[in-house]
């Protein structure tokens, strides 16, 4: 038992870590609760999908895709253009979506087709090939818009003719697309999820076919009864008087989430989601045992450009500007650390992990100027200090996972030897 | 004699024709818009010697093979403080320069044995890891900045708290080197001293590569195990490399500021890497293999290109900035290039 806790302990000392930060940061920052729930309510919806556009690559052995950066752009230059032709709502939303998928799918292959070409460093390789096509990016709004490209609104061209504008205002257009849809005060949110698990969960437990263990029903009335409190969480909040029951939750955009949360999950339940786990082992044995190995790798890429395109568009609805040339480009900086601080590596994630990540990364982002300024005199010490955790953590789990391959690779070769 | 042609082209590589040819074409262009070609080339010259060590400290690194040192930031943050010491001491001229050199290297000789240890334990991995570990201490050195106890008035804001962002060496070290025996010829302003110490880096290092302890880190790039046959410490070869790249790096930024004219702190390090790797890597080398020459060559091309492209491209294109777009995708676009080239696909 003992052990075990160690173990444990060990095995999510990063998470661990980060919680005790945030923690703190909470309580040096002085600022009001409520505000940094809302904050993070906000920052959760905006965030989550691009986090979980990570996971499948790092299955299927790629590591973390730093490429999703491009799918970002994709969606940019979709939403740019649908914008210019007068896109607004729902319905243009939706259509950037749709239009933004064979962009994102497209630039993912040819991603994939070079990271085929440098097995073993395709972290390094996709970070450059962010910052290729960054260069592509900047040449095609600043230069070939307005000469050879047309645009539908001339409003939004740098005055000369040439080039898009900085910062496009989505009030008016795309702002709250989604998550405008359907709002609901929290303490409903929380009565609804409470009646649902339990109902769920009822069904489960008195009118499954299987028979349960001792152990089984046990966990069962555990799990029933948290269902339960998550309803009377939702009551106690509507009765007592507190700022909270006045929260808005955008319940389509969780809904999406939610979606994309499933789909990486039951993904690896098909066939495609088992070659792309065997892969991710062991190329070799993959190969042996009949699975196009390079066509998989490329599939993973496209899933996860694809999934980040349209996390960016959602991410963009809500933030309401969009910043031409500064929008995409710490996208993969931000995701990767919160999924690392999840507790994922570059071999391993979970829908789990990246979302646990996504609330304390931003708990921290949203506590540390503060925080900064309380500790040190000086709000720029907790901003500096943010970006320093968002590198730090990407250094420190790349190195701690390096090391452990390489150590692993002297010990075989060691036994090799013998 | 087709065939010698289709080798030499695949021996130079499609990038380096292109990128050559392109630069080739601005200075006949620029001479065609009119531009001052002369002062053009001089501030070639100014840019090559400026950017020249920073260059060369990836040299070592390739050669020991622990790869392109993406981790230069440490050795130009040693540098940066080196400087920032000797002007607090107010010490200016060739000696200001002397003096920051002489207190960046034991610092950067510091850092680098760390970081050298590291990229020991992380082997396969050097370049993210290298990448991600140069990342993090420029963004913790901004927090540093802000604390840092200089006194002089040169360093810090004047009202507020921390060092200035940019710091001007004018009365200090300004263009020492540059102006040391300078002379013009048919228009060029040749920048001697600046030149002689590059090439004088460049000339330790060929030193260097023929001592025992240099073919000794060569031996160790091309084949780890042969190395390890002969006798050789693979890991102390690796570290010696780092080191001596760690310390090029704080030598190569104080020479780049004393022609530039400032130090930049902040985030100003933070892709300063990406910059000296993509200059080799157009000189020649591949990711296993660098020469001197291909440093000399390749920051002569990719800091003209950067340089001469300016101007033309603003008579040409008036809006925007082109010239830096450019910059992107070449400086990128050749590291990408150069990554496929040595990747591990099969």
């Amino acid at each position: 038992m003992k052990q075990k806790i160690k173990n444990l302990l060990i095995q999510n000392v990063v998470t661990i870590v980060f919680v005790a930060l945030c923690v703190g940061g909470i309580i040096a920052s002085e600022q009001p609760l409520p505000f940094i729930v809302k904050e993070l309510i906000t920052r959760i919806g905006r965030n989550s999908f691009l986090v979980l556009a990570l996971i499948v690559p790092v299955i299927a052995g790629m590591g973390l895709n730093f490429g999703i950066v491009i799918g970002a752009m994709a969606a940019q230059i979709v939403m740019i253009f649908l914008i210019s032709f007068g896109a607004t709502g729902f319905g243009g939303f939706m259509l950037a979506m749709v239009l933004s998928t064979p962009l994102a799918a497209f630039f993912g292959y040819l991603i994939g087709k070079v990271l085929n070409k440098t097995i073993g460093q395709e972290m390094i390789t996709s970070m450059i090939i962010g910052f290729f096509a960054n260069g592509l990016y900047q040449l095609l709004f600043l230069f070939l818009i307005g000469t050879i490209i047309p645009i539908g609104n001339e409003a939004y061209l740098i005055p000369g003719g040439v080039g898009i504008v900085n910062t496009i205002d989505l009030k008016g257009n795309l702002m709250y697309a989604l998550d405008g849809l359907w709002m609901m005060k929290l303490p409903l949110v929380f009565m609804i999820t409470g009646v649902i698990c339990t109902v769920l969960l009822l069904i489960k437990q008195f009118m499954g076919k299987k028979e349960l263990t001792k152990a089984q029903s046990k966990l069962g009335y555990v799990r029933i009864g948290m269902g339960v409190s998550i309803f009377a969480v939702g009551i106690i909040l509507n009765v007592t008087t507190n700022i909270y029951k006045f929260f808005d939750i955008p319940l389509v955009t969780a809904f999406f989430i939610a979606l994309i949360a499933i789909f990486n999950i039951a993904i690896f339940k098909t066939k495609m989601g088992h070659d792309f786990r065997t892969v991710g082992q062991d190329m070799h044995i993959a190969h042996v045992s009949g699975v196009n190995v390079a066509k998989r790798r490329i599939l993973s890429i496209v899933i996860s450009t694809v999934l980040a395109a349209w996390g960016q568009i959602i991410f963009l609805q809500n933030l309401g500007t969009l910043n031409t040339y500064g929008s995409h480009v710490q996208i993969s900086t931000f995701a990767i650390a919160a999924i690392l601080i999840g507790g994922a590596s570059v071999t391993k994630a979970t829908v789990g992990q990246a979302l646990l990540g996504v609330v304390l990364f931003h708990t921290l982002f949203i506590v540390s100027p503060m925080a900064g300024k309380n500790l040190f005199g000086n709000a720029q010490v907790g901003e500096y200090f943010r970006t320093f955790i968002a590198y730090g953590v990407i250094g420190l789990s790349l190195g701690l996972h390096a090391w452990k391959t390489f150590t692993q690779k002297q010990n075989k070769d060691k036994i090799d030897l013998e | 004699m087709k065939d010698k042609l289709s080798h030499l082209i695949k021996n130079i590589g499609i990038p380096r024709i292109t990128i050559v040819t392109l630069l080739i074409v601005i200075y006949i262009a620029a001479y065609y818009l009119g531009l001052n070609v002369p002062s053009l080339f001089s501030d070639n010259l100014v840019r090559m010697g400026m950017n020249g060590i920073l260059v060369l400290a990836m040299v070592p690194g390739i050669l020991s093979g622990t790869g392109l040192n993406f981790g230069l930031p440490l050795g130009v943050i040693c540098g940066i403080i080196g400087g920032l010491i000797s002007i607090e001491f107010h010490v200016t001229g060739l000696l200001g320069l002397l003096l920051a050199i002489i207190v960046s290297i034991p610092l950067s000789v510091i850092t680098g044995y760390l970081y050298g240890l590291l990229l020991n334990r992380v082997k396969g991995s050097e370049m993210m890891v290298g990448t991600y570990v140069g990342f993090s201490v420029v963004s913790l050195m901004c927090i540093a900045w802000l604390v840092m106890p200089f006194k002089s008035d040169a360093i810090r804001w004047p009202i507020g708290d921390g060092l200035r962002t940019t710091i001007t060496l004018t009365g200090y070290y300004d263009k020492v080197l540059d102006r040391f025996l300078a002379f013009p010829i048919g228009g060029v302003e040749v920048p001697t001293g600046l030149l002689l110490f590059f090439f004088f880096m460049c000339y330790m290092m060929y030193l260097f590569l023929r001592s025992k302890t240099g073919l000794a880190m060569v031996a160790t790039g091309s084949s780890n195990k042969f190395a390890k046959a002969s006798g050789i410490n693979v890991d102390k070869s690796r570290l010696i490399s780092t080191v001596i790249s760690t310390a090029l790096g704080a030598i190569g930024i104080l020479v780049y500021a004393q022609s530039y004219g400032f130090f930049q702190l902040y985030t100003a390090p933070l892709m300063m890497a990406f910059g000296a790797v993509a200059a080799i890597l157009l000189g020649g080398a591949s990711a296993h293999n660098a020469k001197i020459v291909h440093v000399i060559l390749g920051v002569f091309i990719f800091q003209g290109l950067l340089l001469a492209a300016l101007p033309v491209a603003n008579v040409i294109f008036p809006q925007g900035n082109l010239s830096e777009v450019m910059r992107v995708v070449v400086q990128y676009g050749i590291i990408l290039y150069a990554l496929t080239k040595a990747g591990g696909g099969h």
